[in-house]
Order: C-alpha cells, then structure tokens, then sequence
C-alpha cells in the first residue's frame, strides 16, 4: 500500500475517533455544567467547567487569542463549529472526509458515502440550529454518526492493510483521549480535597464514566459505590472495556505485529513494551506513581509510538 | 455542403420531422406515459442526491476552492439503434488507428509530411509537437491508449466527428455511473435486456494497459496517475483506479532510481511499469518539462525514454487532435489504411489561408469560430448567437493572429428530450465514445452523451452549464 494512502487512512481514523472524542468530552461537561455543585468561577481553572474542554485538549491558549472570556456558548461554538480550530468537530469530520476522497480507492464505497453524508449534514449545522435542537442531541448525532462510520467499516472492509493502518489510527486516538479524560478528573479533585467521597466527587466521577460509555460497565462489575481506585482500574487497566488504555493497547499491540510482520523490531518493542505496562499492570502500582503522573507518562509513551509509526509506515525517508 | 449543414433544422433523436415517434424510441415512451410524473420528479430527486452522496463531482475552476458540483443528470436516455452504431463503432475504430499511425510516424520516418499529405510546418511547428519524442520506441507503437472523439448529428441524421481528444479524455467516468444510476431507478427498463452494457470498460482499459507495458514483464504494475484531490476530474481518477483494482497515485508518491519508476509502499519501495497518467505533458517531469511543476516525477521522461516504464497516453499526442490538424484526418485515413473515411469531418475553414480567411471574415454571423489550442468550449465565437460588438470583438482576434483559428459551420446539433423546469424539451446533445487502443482496437458499445441544457444553447460542456445523459445503444 502507497504510504500515502496509508497515512490518510490513519488520520482519517484519528479525526473521526477526535470527532466522537470532543463530543464526549463536551457531552460530560454539559452534564457537569448543569449540576447544582458545579462552581461558576468564570475564567480559565480546574473549578470552572466549561474550561475542561480546552485545557484538556490544549487549546486553551488559542481559544483566549480569540475569546475574551470563557462562556458555555463561546466554548461549545469552538469545539463544534469553528473552522481554525482543528480538533473542533466541524474540521475533524471535513479532514476525515478529505482523506477518505483522497484515497476513496482504498475504502469501501459504503465508507466513503457514509463520511460523506456526515460531512454534507455537518455544513447544515449553524448555532442556532444546535441550540434549537439541543446541545446534547447534536453530540449524540455527532457519536451515532462515529458509531456508525465504524460499523460500516466493520461490515464492509477487507481484512487487509487499509484495514490495519485505520484501526491502528482509532486506538491510538481513543487511547490518547481516555487517558486524557481521566486526568481532567484528577485534576477537577484538586481545588478541595476535603470534597473528594462527597456529593460533587460522585457526580463527577458518574459523569466521567458516562462520557467514555463506562457507567453501565461499571455497575455491572462492582455493583458498588463510584471510587477513584475503581474507576482507575476500570478504565486503565481493564481489557473488556472498549474504551480503557488496556484494551486500546490489545488492539494497537496486535495490529502493529501484524503490520511489521518482523520487519521494524523498535516499533514492536515499544508496542509490547507498553502493553505490558498495562497487561501486567496493578491498582497499587498506579496509586504508588499517582494517577496523573501515571497518566502523563502513558500520553508521552503513546505519542511516542505515534510517531514511531509515521517514521516507519507513514512518512518514509527513502 | 457546408450551406447544407446550416440550412436543414436540427435532427431529433426521438421524433421524426413530422412528429412520429421514432422505433428504437417507442419502448421508452411507452414506458415514459405510464410512469406518473410524481414518480420521475421522486427519482430526479434521488439521484441528485445519490449523486452528491457517492461523490460523483467535479470542482469548477475559477468559484471558491472546493466549491463541488454535480453534472446534471437526465433521465431520458440517449437511444442509439444498432444499425447506427455498427457504422460508428467501425469508423471510430478506423479513426483512431490512423491517428496512431499518424503519430508514430510524425515521431519517426515522417512519410506523411514527405508524402506531403499534411503541411509539414503545420506538424513540425505545433506547440504540442514534443521533439523530445522523436525517436522513442514506445510499445505496440501505440500513442493514443484512450481517446474520447466527439461525434455530432447534423440536419439529416448523419454523424459528424467534431473533435479528437487524445491526451487526457475524460468523462468516462459519468459514462459509467450513469448507467448505473439508470439501473439502479428504474430497473424495470432494463428488462427487456436489450440494451447493450458498458460496465466491463474498467476490465477493458485494464488490459489494455496491461498489453503495453515494457517488453519482458509478465505481471505488469499500473498506476493511475492524478493531479491530486483538487483536480477537477479527481473523482474520476478515483474511480477508474478503484475498478481497476490498481493504485491511484500522486507525483509525491513515485520517484526514479536508474531509470526505474518506484512507488513509496509501506513495504519499501515497488516497481511501476504501466502509469495511465491523467496530468498534461507540460507537467509530468520538472527534469524534463516545466520546472515548476508539483505535480509531476522527476526523472520520469528518462525512464520512458529507456523503456523502463509505459505512459499511456503517451507524450505528445496533442499534435494529432489540435484544431489546425484536424482537418488532415480523412487524408491520414486514406494515407495509411488506404480506405475512405466511415465517419465525416465536419467541414472546416484554416484561416491561415487567405481564400478561407475571406470566406469566415465575410460570414462571421453563420459560422462558429474556434482557437487552435481551446478547449472546454473556452475561446469560442457561435456566430449566430453572438451580438454584433461580441462579433466585431472577435474578428479583430482572427485579424490579429489568423493561424490560430479555425471556422466551421454551425451544426445544428441533434436534439433529444430532456427534463427541464417546464415539462420534457428537445436540448442539443453530443457523444463521446471512448475507443482503447493497445491489445487491439476496441471501445463499448456507448460513450458520454453530453446535453445543453440552456434552450438553444449548442454548448454541452458540464464547466458552461451542459448535463449528461445515459446512452443506450441497442443489441438489435
């Protein structure tokens, strides 16, 4: 396969897995928004929710370039609309959808029209339509439209190298996102300790689950009070839950020893490395290193092996 | 002959001149008067918006970047009747061979221009004659691996070839997907089975393809060569790579290391034989042509130059389909295969001679008047529809710079109906009809069938507001 098409296939992957992402991700903050405890200190903090999104996703310096203040509207038309900003929902589905003409050989004509129509419903969408509608139902139509898009791949690609390069592209951008996720609930904890086992450390804690689909999973497993250990344990270390770094790291793993077949022993390394980290890992262990410094480790890892991909498969240097 | 063409009204492809329904018709319009209207106008509906949703468009130069558009697509077919088209099919084959003929020859023993058949200067001193050329075996002696000729009905029915496009003909790609649009909306009109399919064309170029590349290979590689995702016709390119089953590539993605073409896989570096390249000439090596160009590989005229690697088309076919060579076709058809012409020229007028010059400058208002180099219907007089200042405008251009026209009459193009705001109207159309040269001379039965959808407006090309239909030529 052209490392070209390759490489679309793979950013493709990663823009509408971001899509799904920002959607979630603005979805618990709406949620956590509308709590009664939610504190309303305007500006750029932990305590203030509405700037969960940017600081998690590193736009916040960008977002203040061009927003005075920080305000449920002005946050949500920068991670949806806005077409500078290149983790907003509109520029991810528009760079998906670019890929996918750009290599349309190499999919499925059932993906190609199924990211094109998402595109072409995407550019009907101003504020006042989302507002209308409801904030919540457009992150859900934004999830059903990513849900649906991995369906389709699901039931109509060939098992073959495109078919890698774009499920290796979904996990490492979902990996990325969990355990971003996770940390912004670390750091939510911050400002008053003393609140943590109380109301609003509940609260959040169900709202964090929900953005990642891990509410139900969780009751199913513990039937139990919400506990930061448990949730840690849910979503790193658990391999049945889809959306937990463990699980990622199953599907990056297996796919990357498929893809080099013997060929790039780093990359393999590093991709069994990090598995096993998670593998074999253990609660204690996260709670000994702490959870953010845990965290912050992963996404250095993980964003290592992205680029460790791009040297091998995807931006060659012969 | 000329004075013929002009005079007689135009051809209907459905009704004769005294309204009757012709046969090959009658099916379909039986069919058209049972089906309500409420149903037609449902199905208009779905293909425009199959047609966005598959993405079957194409950019429009000089709007926005990235404005998309559809062709507008017509329901009622183009109806060809199987007496016509085994004339067509003939001639067109017969054309192309000669234009083949023509081309390795003005690229080797130049027998025609000794013959002197055709002007030599005319050859010689054309800007899309590519010197670099001369002398290069290239294989099967094939030049001209897909051509589209454009083909006209006139007054009294008959077929007039108005254009060869030799160097990077598209449209096939609508060809295609209208059928399959048509299939898939009314299933029912296909049932009779008597329409002949043009599905296995992808299959076809393939292996015609595959029958040019460098002697000694036995499972030859073939690449689609494109401009990129913002060519025009990208979707296309697209296509045509994806029914092959072979990678679509960009410049960015081969480079030549002695003289042979690599691809950048992610398996390391694979060999290139056949590229069917859907970029001009003037940019497909910065070694050897425009420097400035992003678009192609350099090194790549080297390695064609030493066999290594197939272009098809091959490099500079222009010359054989320029407007001021035209007019030397039927001489070739007699030159080389020794037969007469199946199919017509229409007649032309070479302004760089004087007697022609004062015939066109005397009747600008009944003739059209095109630019050698033009294409896309840019560049263009229709002298009947221009204004008298449009007129005086353009034949200030023609004083100026004579030899960079041509003149013909105004065909009355064939009409045939087509949906429009009010009803079902008669709306000029043309054909182009893709002939492969390679493993053997070849095309299927059909080709594009392009419509002016504007009432009276002759120019059917989708950048001026012209549609497409499908075209059905008939097994019996």
């Amino acid at each position: 396969m052209l490392c070209r098409t390759a490489n679309e296939l793979f950013w493709m992957a990663r823009h509408i897995e971001r899509a799904e992402n920002t959607a979630r991700l603005l979805d618990v903050t709406y949620r956590t928004s509308l709590l009664p405890y939610a504190p309303h200190t305007a500006g750029l903090s932990w305590a203030e929710p509405w700037s969960v999104p940017l600081i998690t996703s590193g736009l916040a310096t960008t977002y203040y370039e061009r927003h005075p203040q920080i305000t449920a509207e002005s946050v949500l038309r920068y991670m949806i609309l806005d077409s500078t900003n290149g983790s907003s929902i509109y520029c991810c589905l528009r760079a998906a959808r670019e890929s996918a003409r750009s290599v349309r050989g190499a999919i499925t004509s059932e993906m190609y029209e199924d990211l094109n129509s998402a595109w072409l419903e995407m550019r009907g969408y101003d504020y006042a339509r989302i507002e209308v509608g409801g904030v919540s139902d457009f992150l859900d139509w934004v999830k059903m439209r990513s849900h649906l898009f991995r369906g389709v791949t699901f039931g109509t690609m060939l098992r073959d190298e495109a078919y890698h390069f774009i499920r290796l592209g979904t996990h490492i951008e979902r990996a990325d996102n969990t355990a971003r996720i996770l940390d912004t609930k670390y750091h939510i904890l911050l400002p008053s300790v003393t609140d943590v086992g109380g109301a609003v450390d509940y609260y959040q804690w169900l709202s964090l689950l929900q953005s990642v689909s891990g509410f139900e999973s969780y009751r199913k497993i513990y039937s139990d009070t919400i506990t930061s250990l448990r949730v840690a344990e849910l979503l790193v270390l658990r391999d049945d839950m889809p959306r937990s770094l463990h699980s990622c790291m199953n599907f990056i793993h297996e796919t990357l020893e498929r893809l080099c077949d013997g060929g790039s022993r780093e990359l393999e390394r590093q991709a069994g490395e990090l598995h096993a980290r998670l593998h074999y890992g253990r609660t204690d262990e996260i709670i000994d290193t702490g959870l953010h410094e845990y965290l912050m480790d992963f996404l250095e890892r993980i964003s290592a092996l992205g680029e460790e991909v791009s040297r091998v498969f995807l931006v060659p240097t012969y | 002959m000329a004075e013929r063409l002009m005079s007689v009204k135009c051809f209907d492809e459905m009704r004769t001149r005294d309204g009757e329904m012709r046969p090959h018709y009658r099916p379909f319009a039986d069919w058209l008067e049972r089906t309500s209207p409420e149903r037609i106008a449902q199905k208009r509906e779905e293909a425009e918006r199959a047609f966005h949703r598959v993405g079957i468009t194409f950019a429009v130069y000089g709007e926005d970047s990235g404005t998309e558009r559809t062709i507008p697509f017509d329901l009622v077919p183009r109806i060809i009747p199987a007496d016509e088209w085994a004339v067509l099919d003939a001639g067109l084959k017969q054309r192309v061979t000669a234009l083949n003929r023509f081309l390795h020859d003005i690229y080797n023993e130049q027998a025609i221009l000794a013959a002197g058949k055709v002007p030599a200067e005319r050859v010689l001193g054309n800007t899309q004659y590519r010197r670099e050329m001369v002398g290069i075996k290239v294989p099967g002696g094939i030049y001209a691996h897909i051509a589209g000729v454009d083909v006209v009905r006139a007054g009294a029915g008959e077929y007039y070839v108005l254009e060869d496009n030799l160097r990077v003909p598209s449209g096939v790609s609508y060809m295609l997907e209208n059928r399959r649009m048509m299939m898939r909306l009314f299933p029912e009109l296909f049932a009779t089975r008597s329409i002949r399919p043009v599905q296995h064309y992808p299959d076809m170029l393939r292996e015609n393809l595959h029958a040019v590349a460098p002697a000694g290979i036995e499972r030859p590689v073939v690449a689609v060569l494109t401009p990129g995702a913002y060519n025009s016709a990208y979707f296309e390119h697209a296509f045509l790579a994806q029914q092959m089953g072979v990678e679509l590539v960009e410049g960015q993605d081969l480079f030549v290391q002695n003289d042979t073409v690599y691809m950048r896989t992610t398996r390391g570096p694979q060999r290139v034989h056949v590229i069917y390249r859907r970029v001009d000439d003037d940019f497909l090596d910065p070694m050897a042509f425009r420097r400035d160009s992003q678009l192609g590989v350099p090194g790549l005229f080297a390695a064609y130059r030493a066999g290594r690697v197939t272009l098809a088309n091959a490099i500079g076919t222009g010359v054989a389909d320029d407007k001021s060579i035209y007019p030397y076709v039927p001489e070739m058809i007699r030159f080389y295969l020794g037969e007469e012409p199946i199919l017509s020229n229409v007649p032309t007028w070479v302004l760089h001679r004087e007697e022609d010059l004062a015939y066109v400058l005397a009747h600008l208002d009944e003739l059209v008047v095109k630019e050698v180099h033009g294409a896309g219907g840019y560049g263009m007089l229709i002298g009947p529809a221009a204004t008298v200042a449009e007129r005086e405008a353009f034949r200030a251009r023609i004083v100026a710079a004579p030899d960079r026209y041509i003149a013909q009459p105004t065909l009355a193009l064939s009409t045939c109906p087509t949906f429009v705001a009010s009803g079902v109207a008669p709306r000029h159309i043309d054909l182009r009809p893709y002939v492969l040269s390679g493993r053997d001379v070849s095309l299927v039965p059909g080709g594009l069938t392009r419509v002016a959808l504007r009432e009276g407006s002759l120019v059917v090309n989708s950048s001026q507001g012209g549609g497409t239909k499908d075209t059905w030529v008939l097994a019996e």
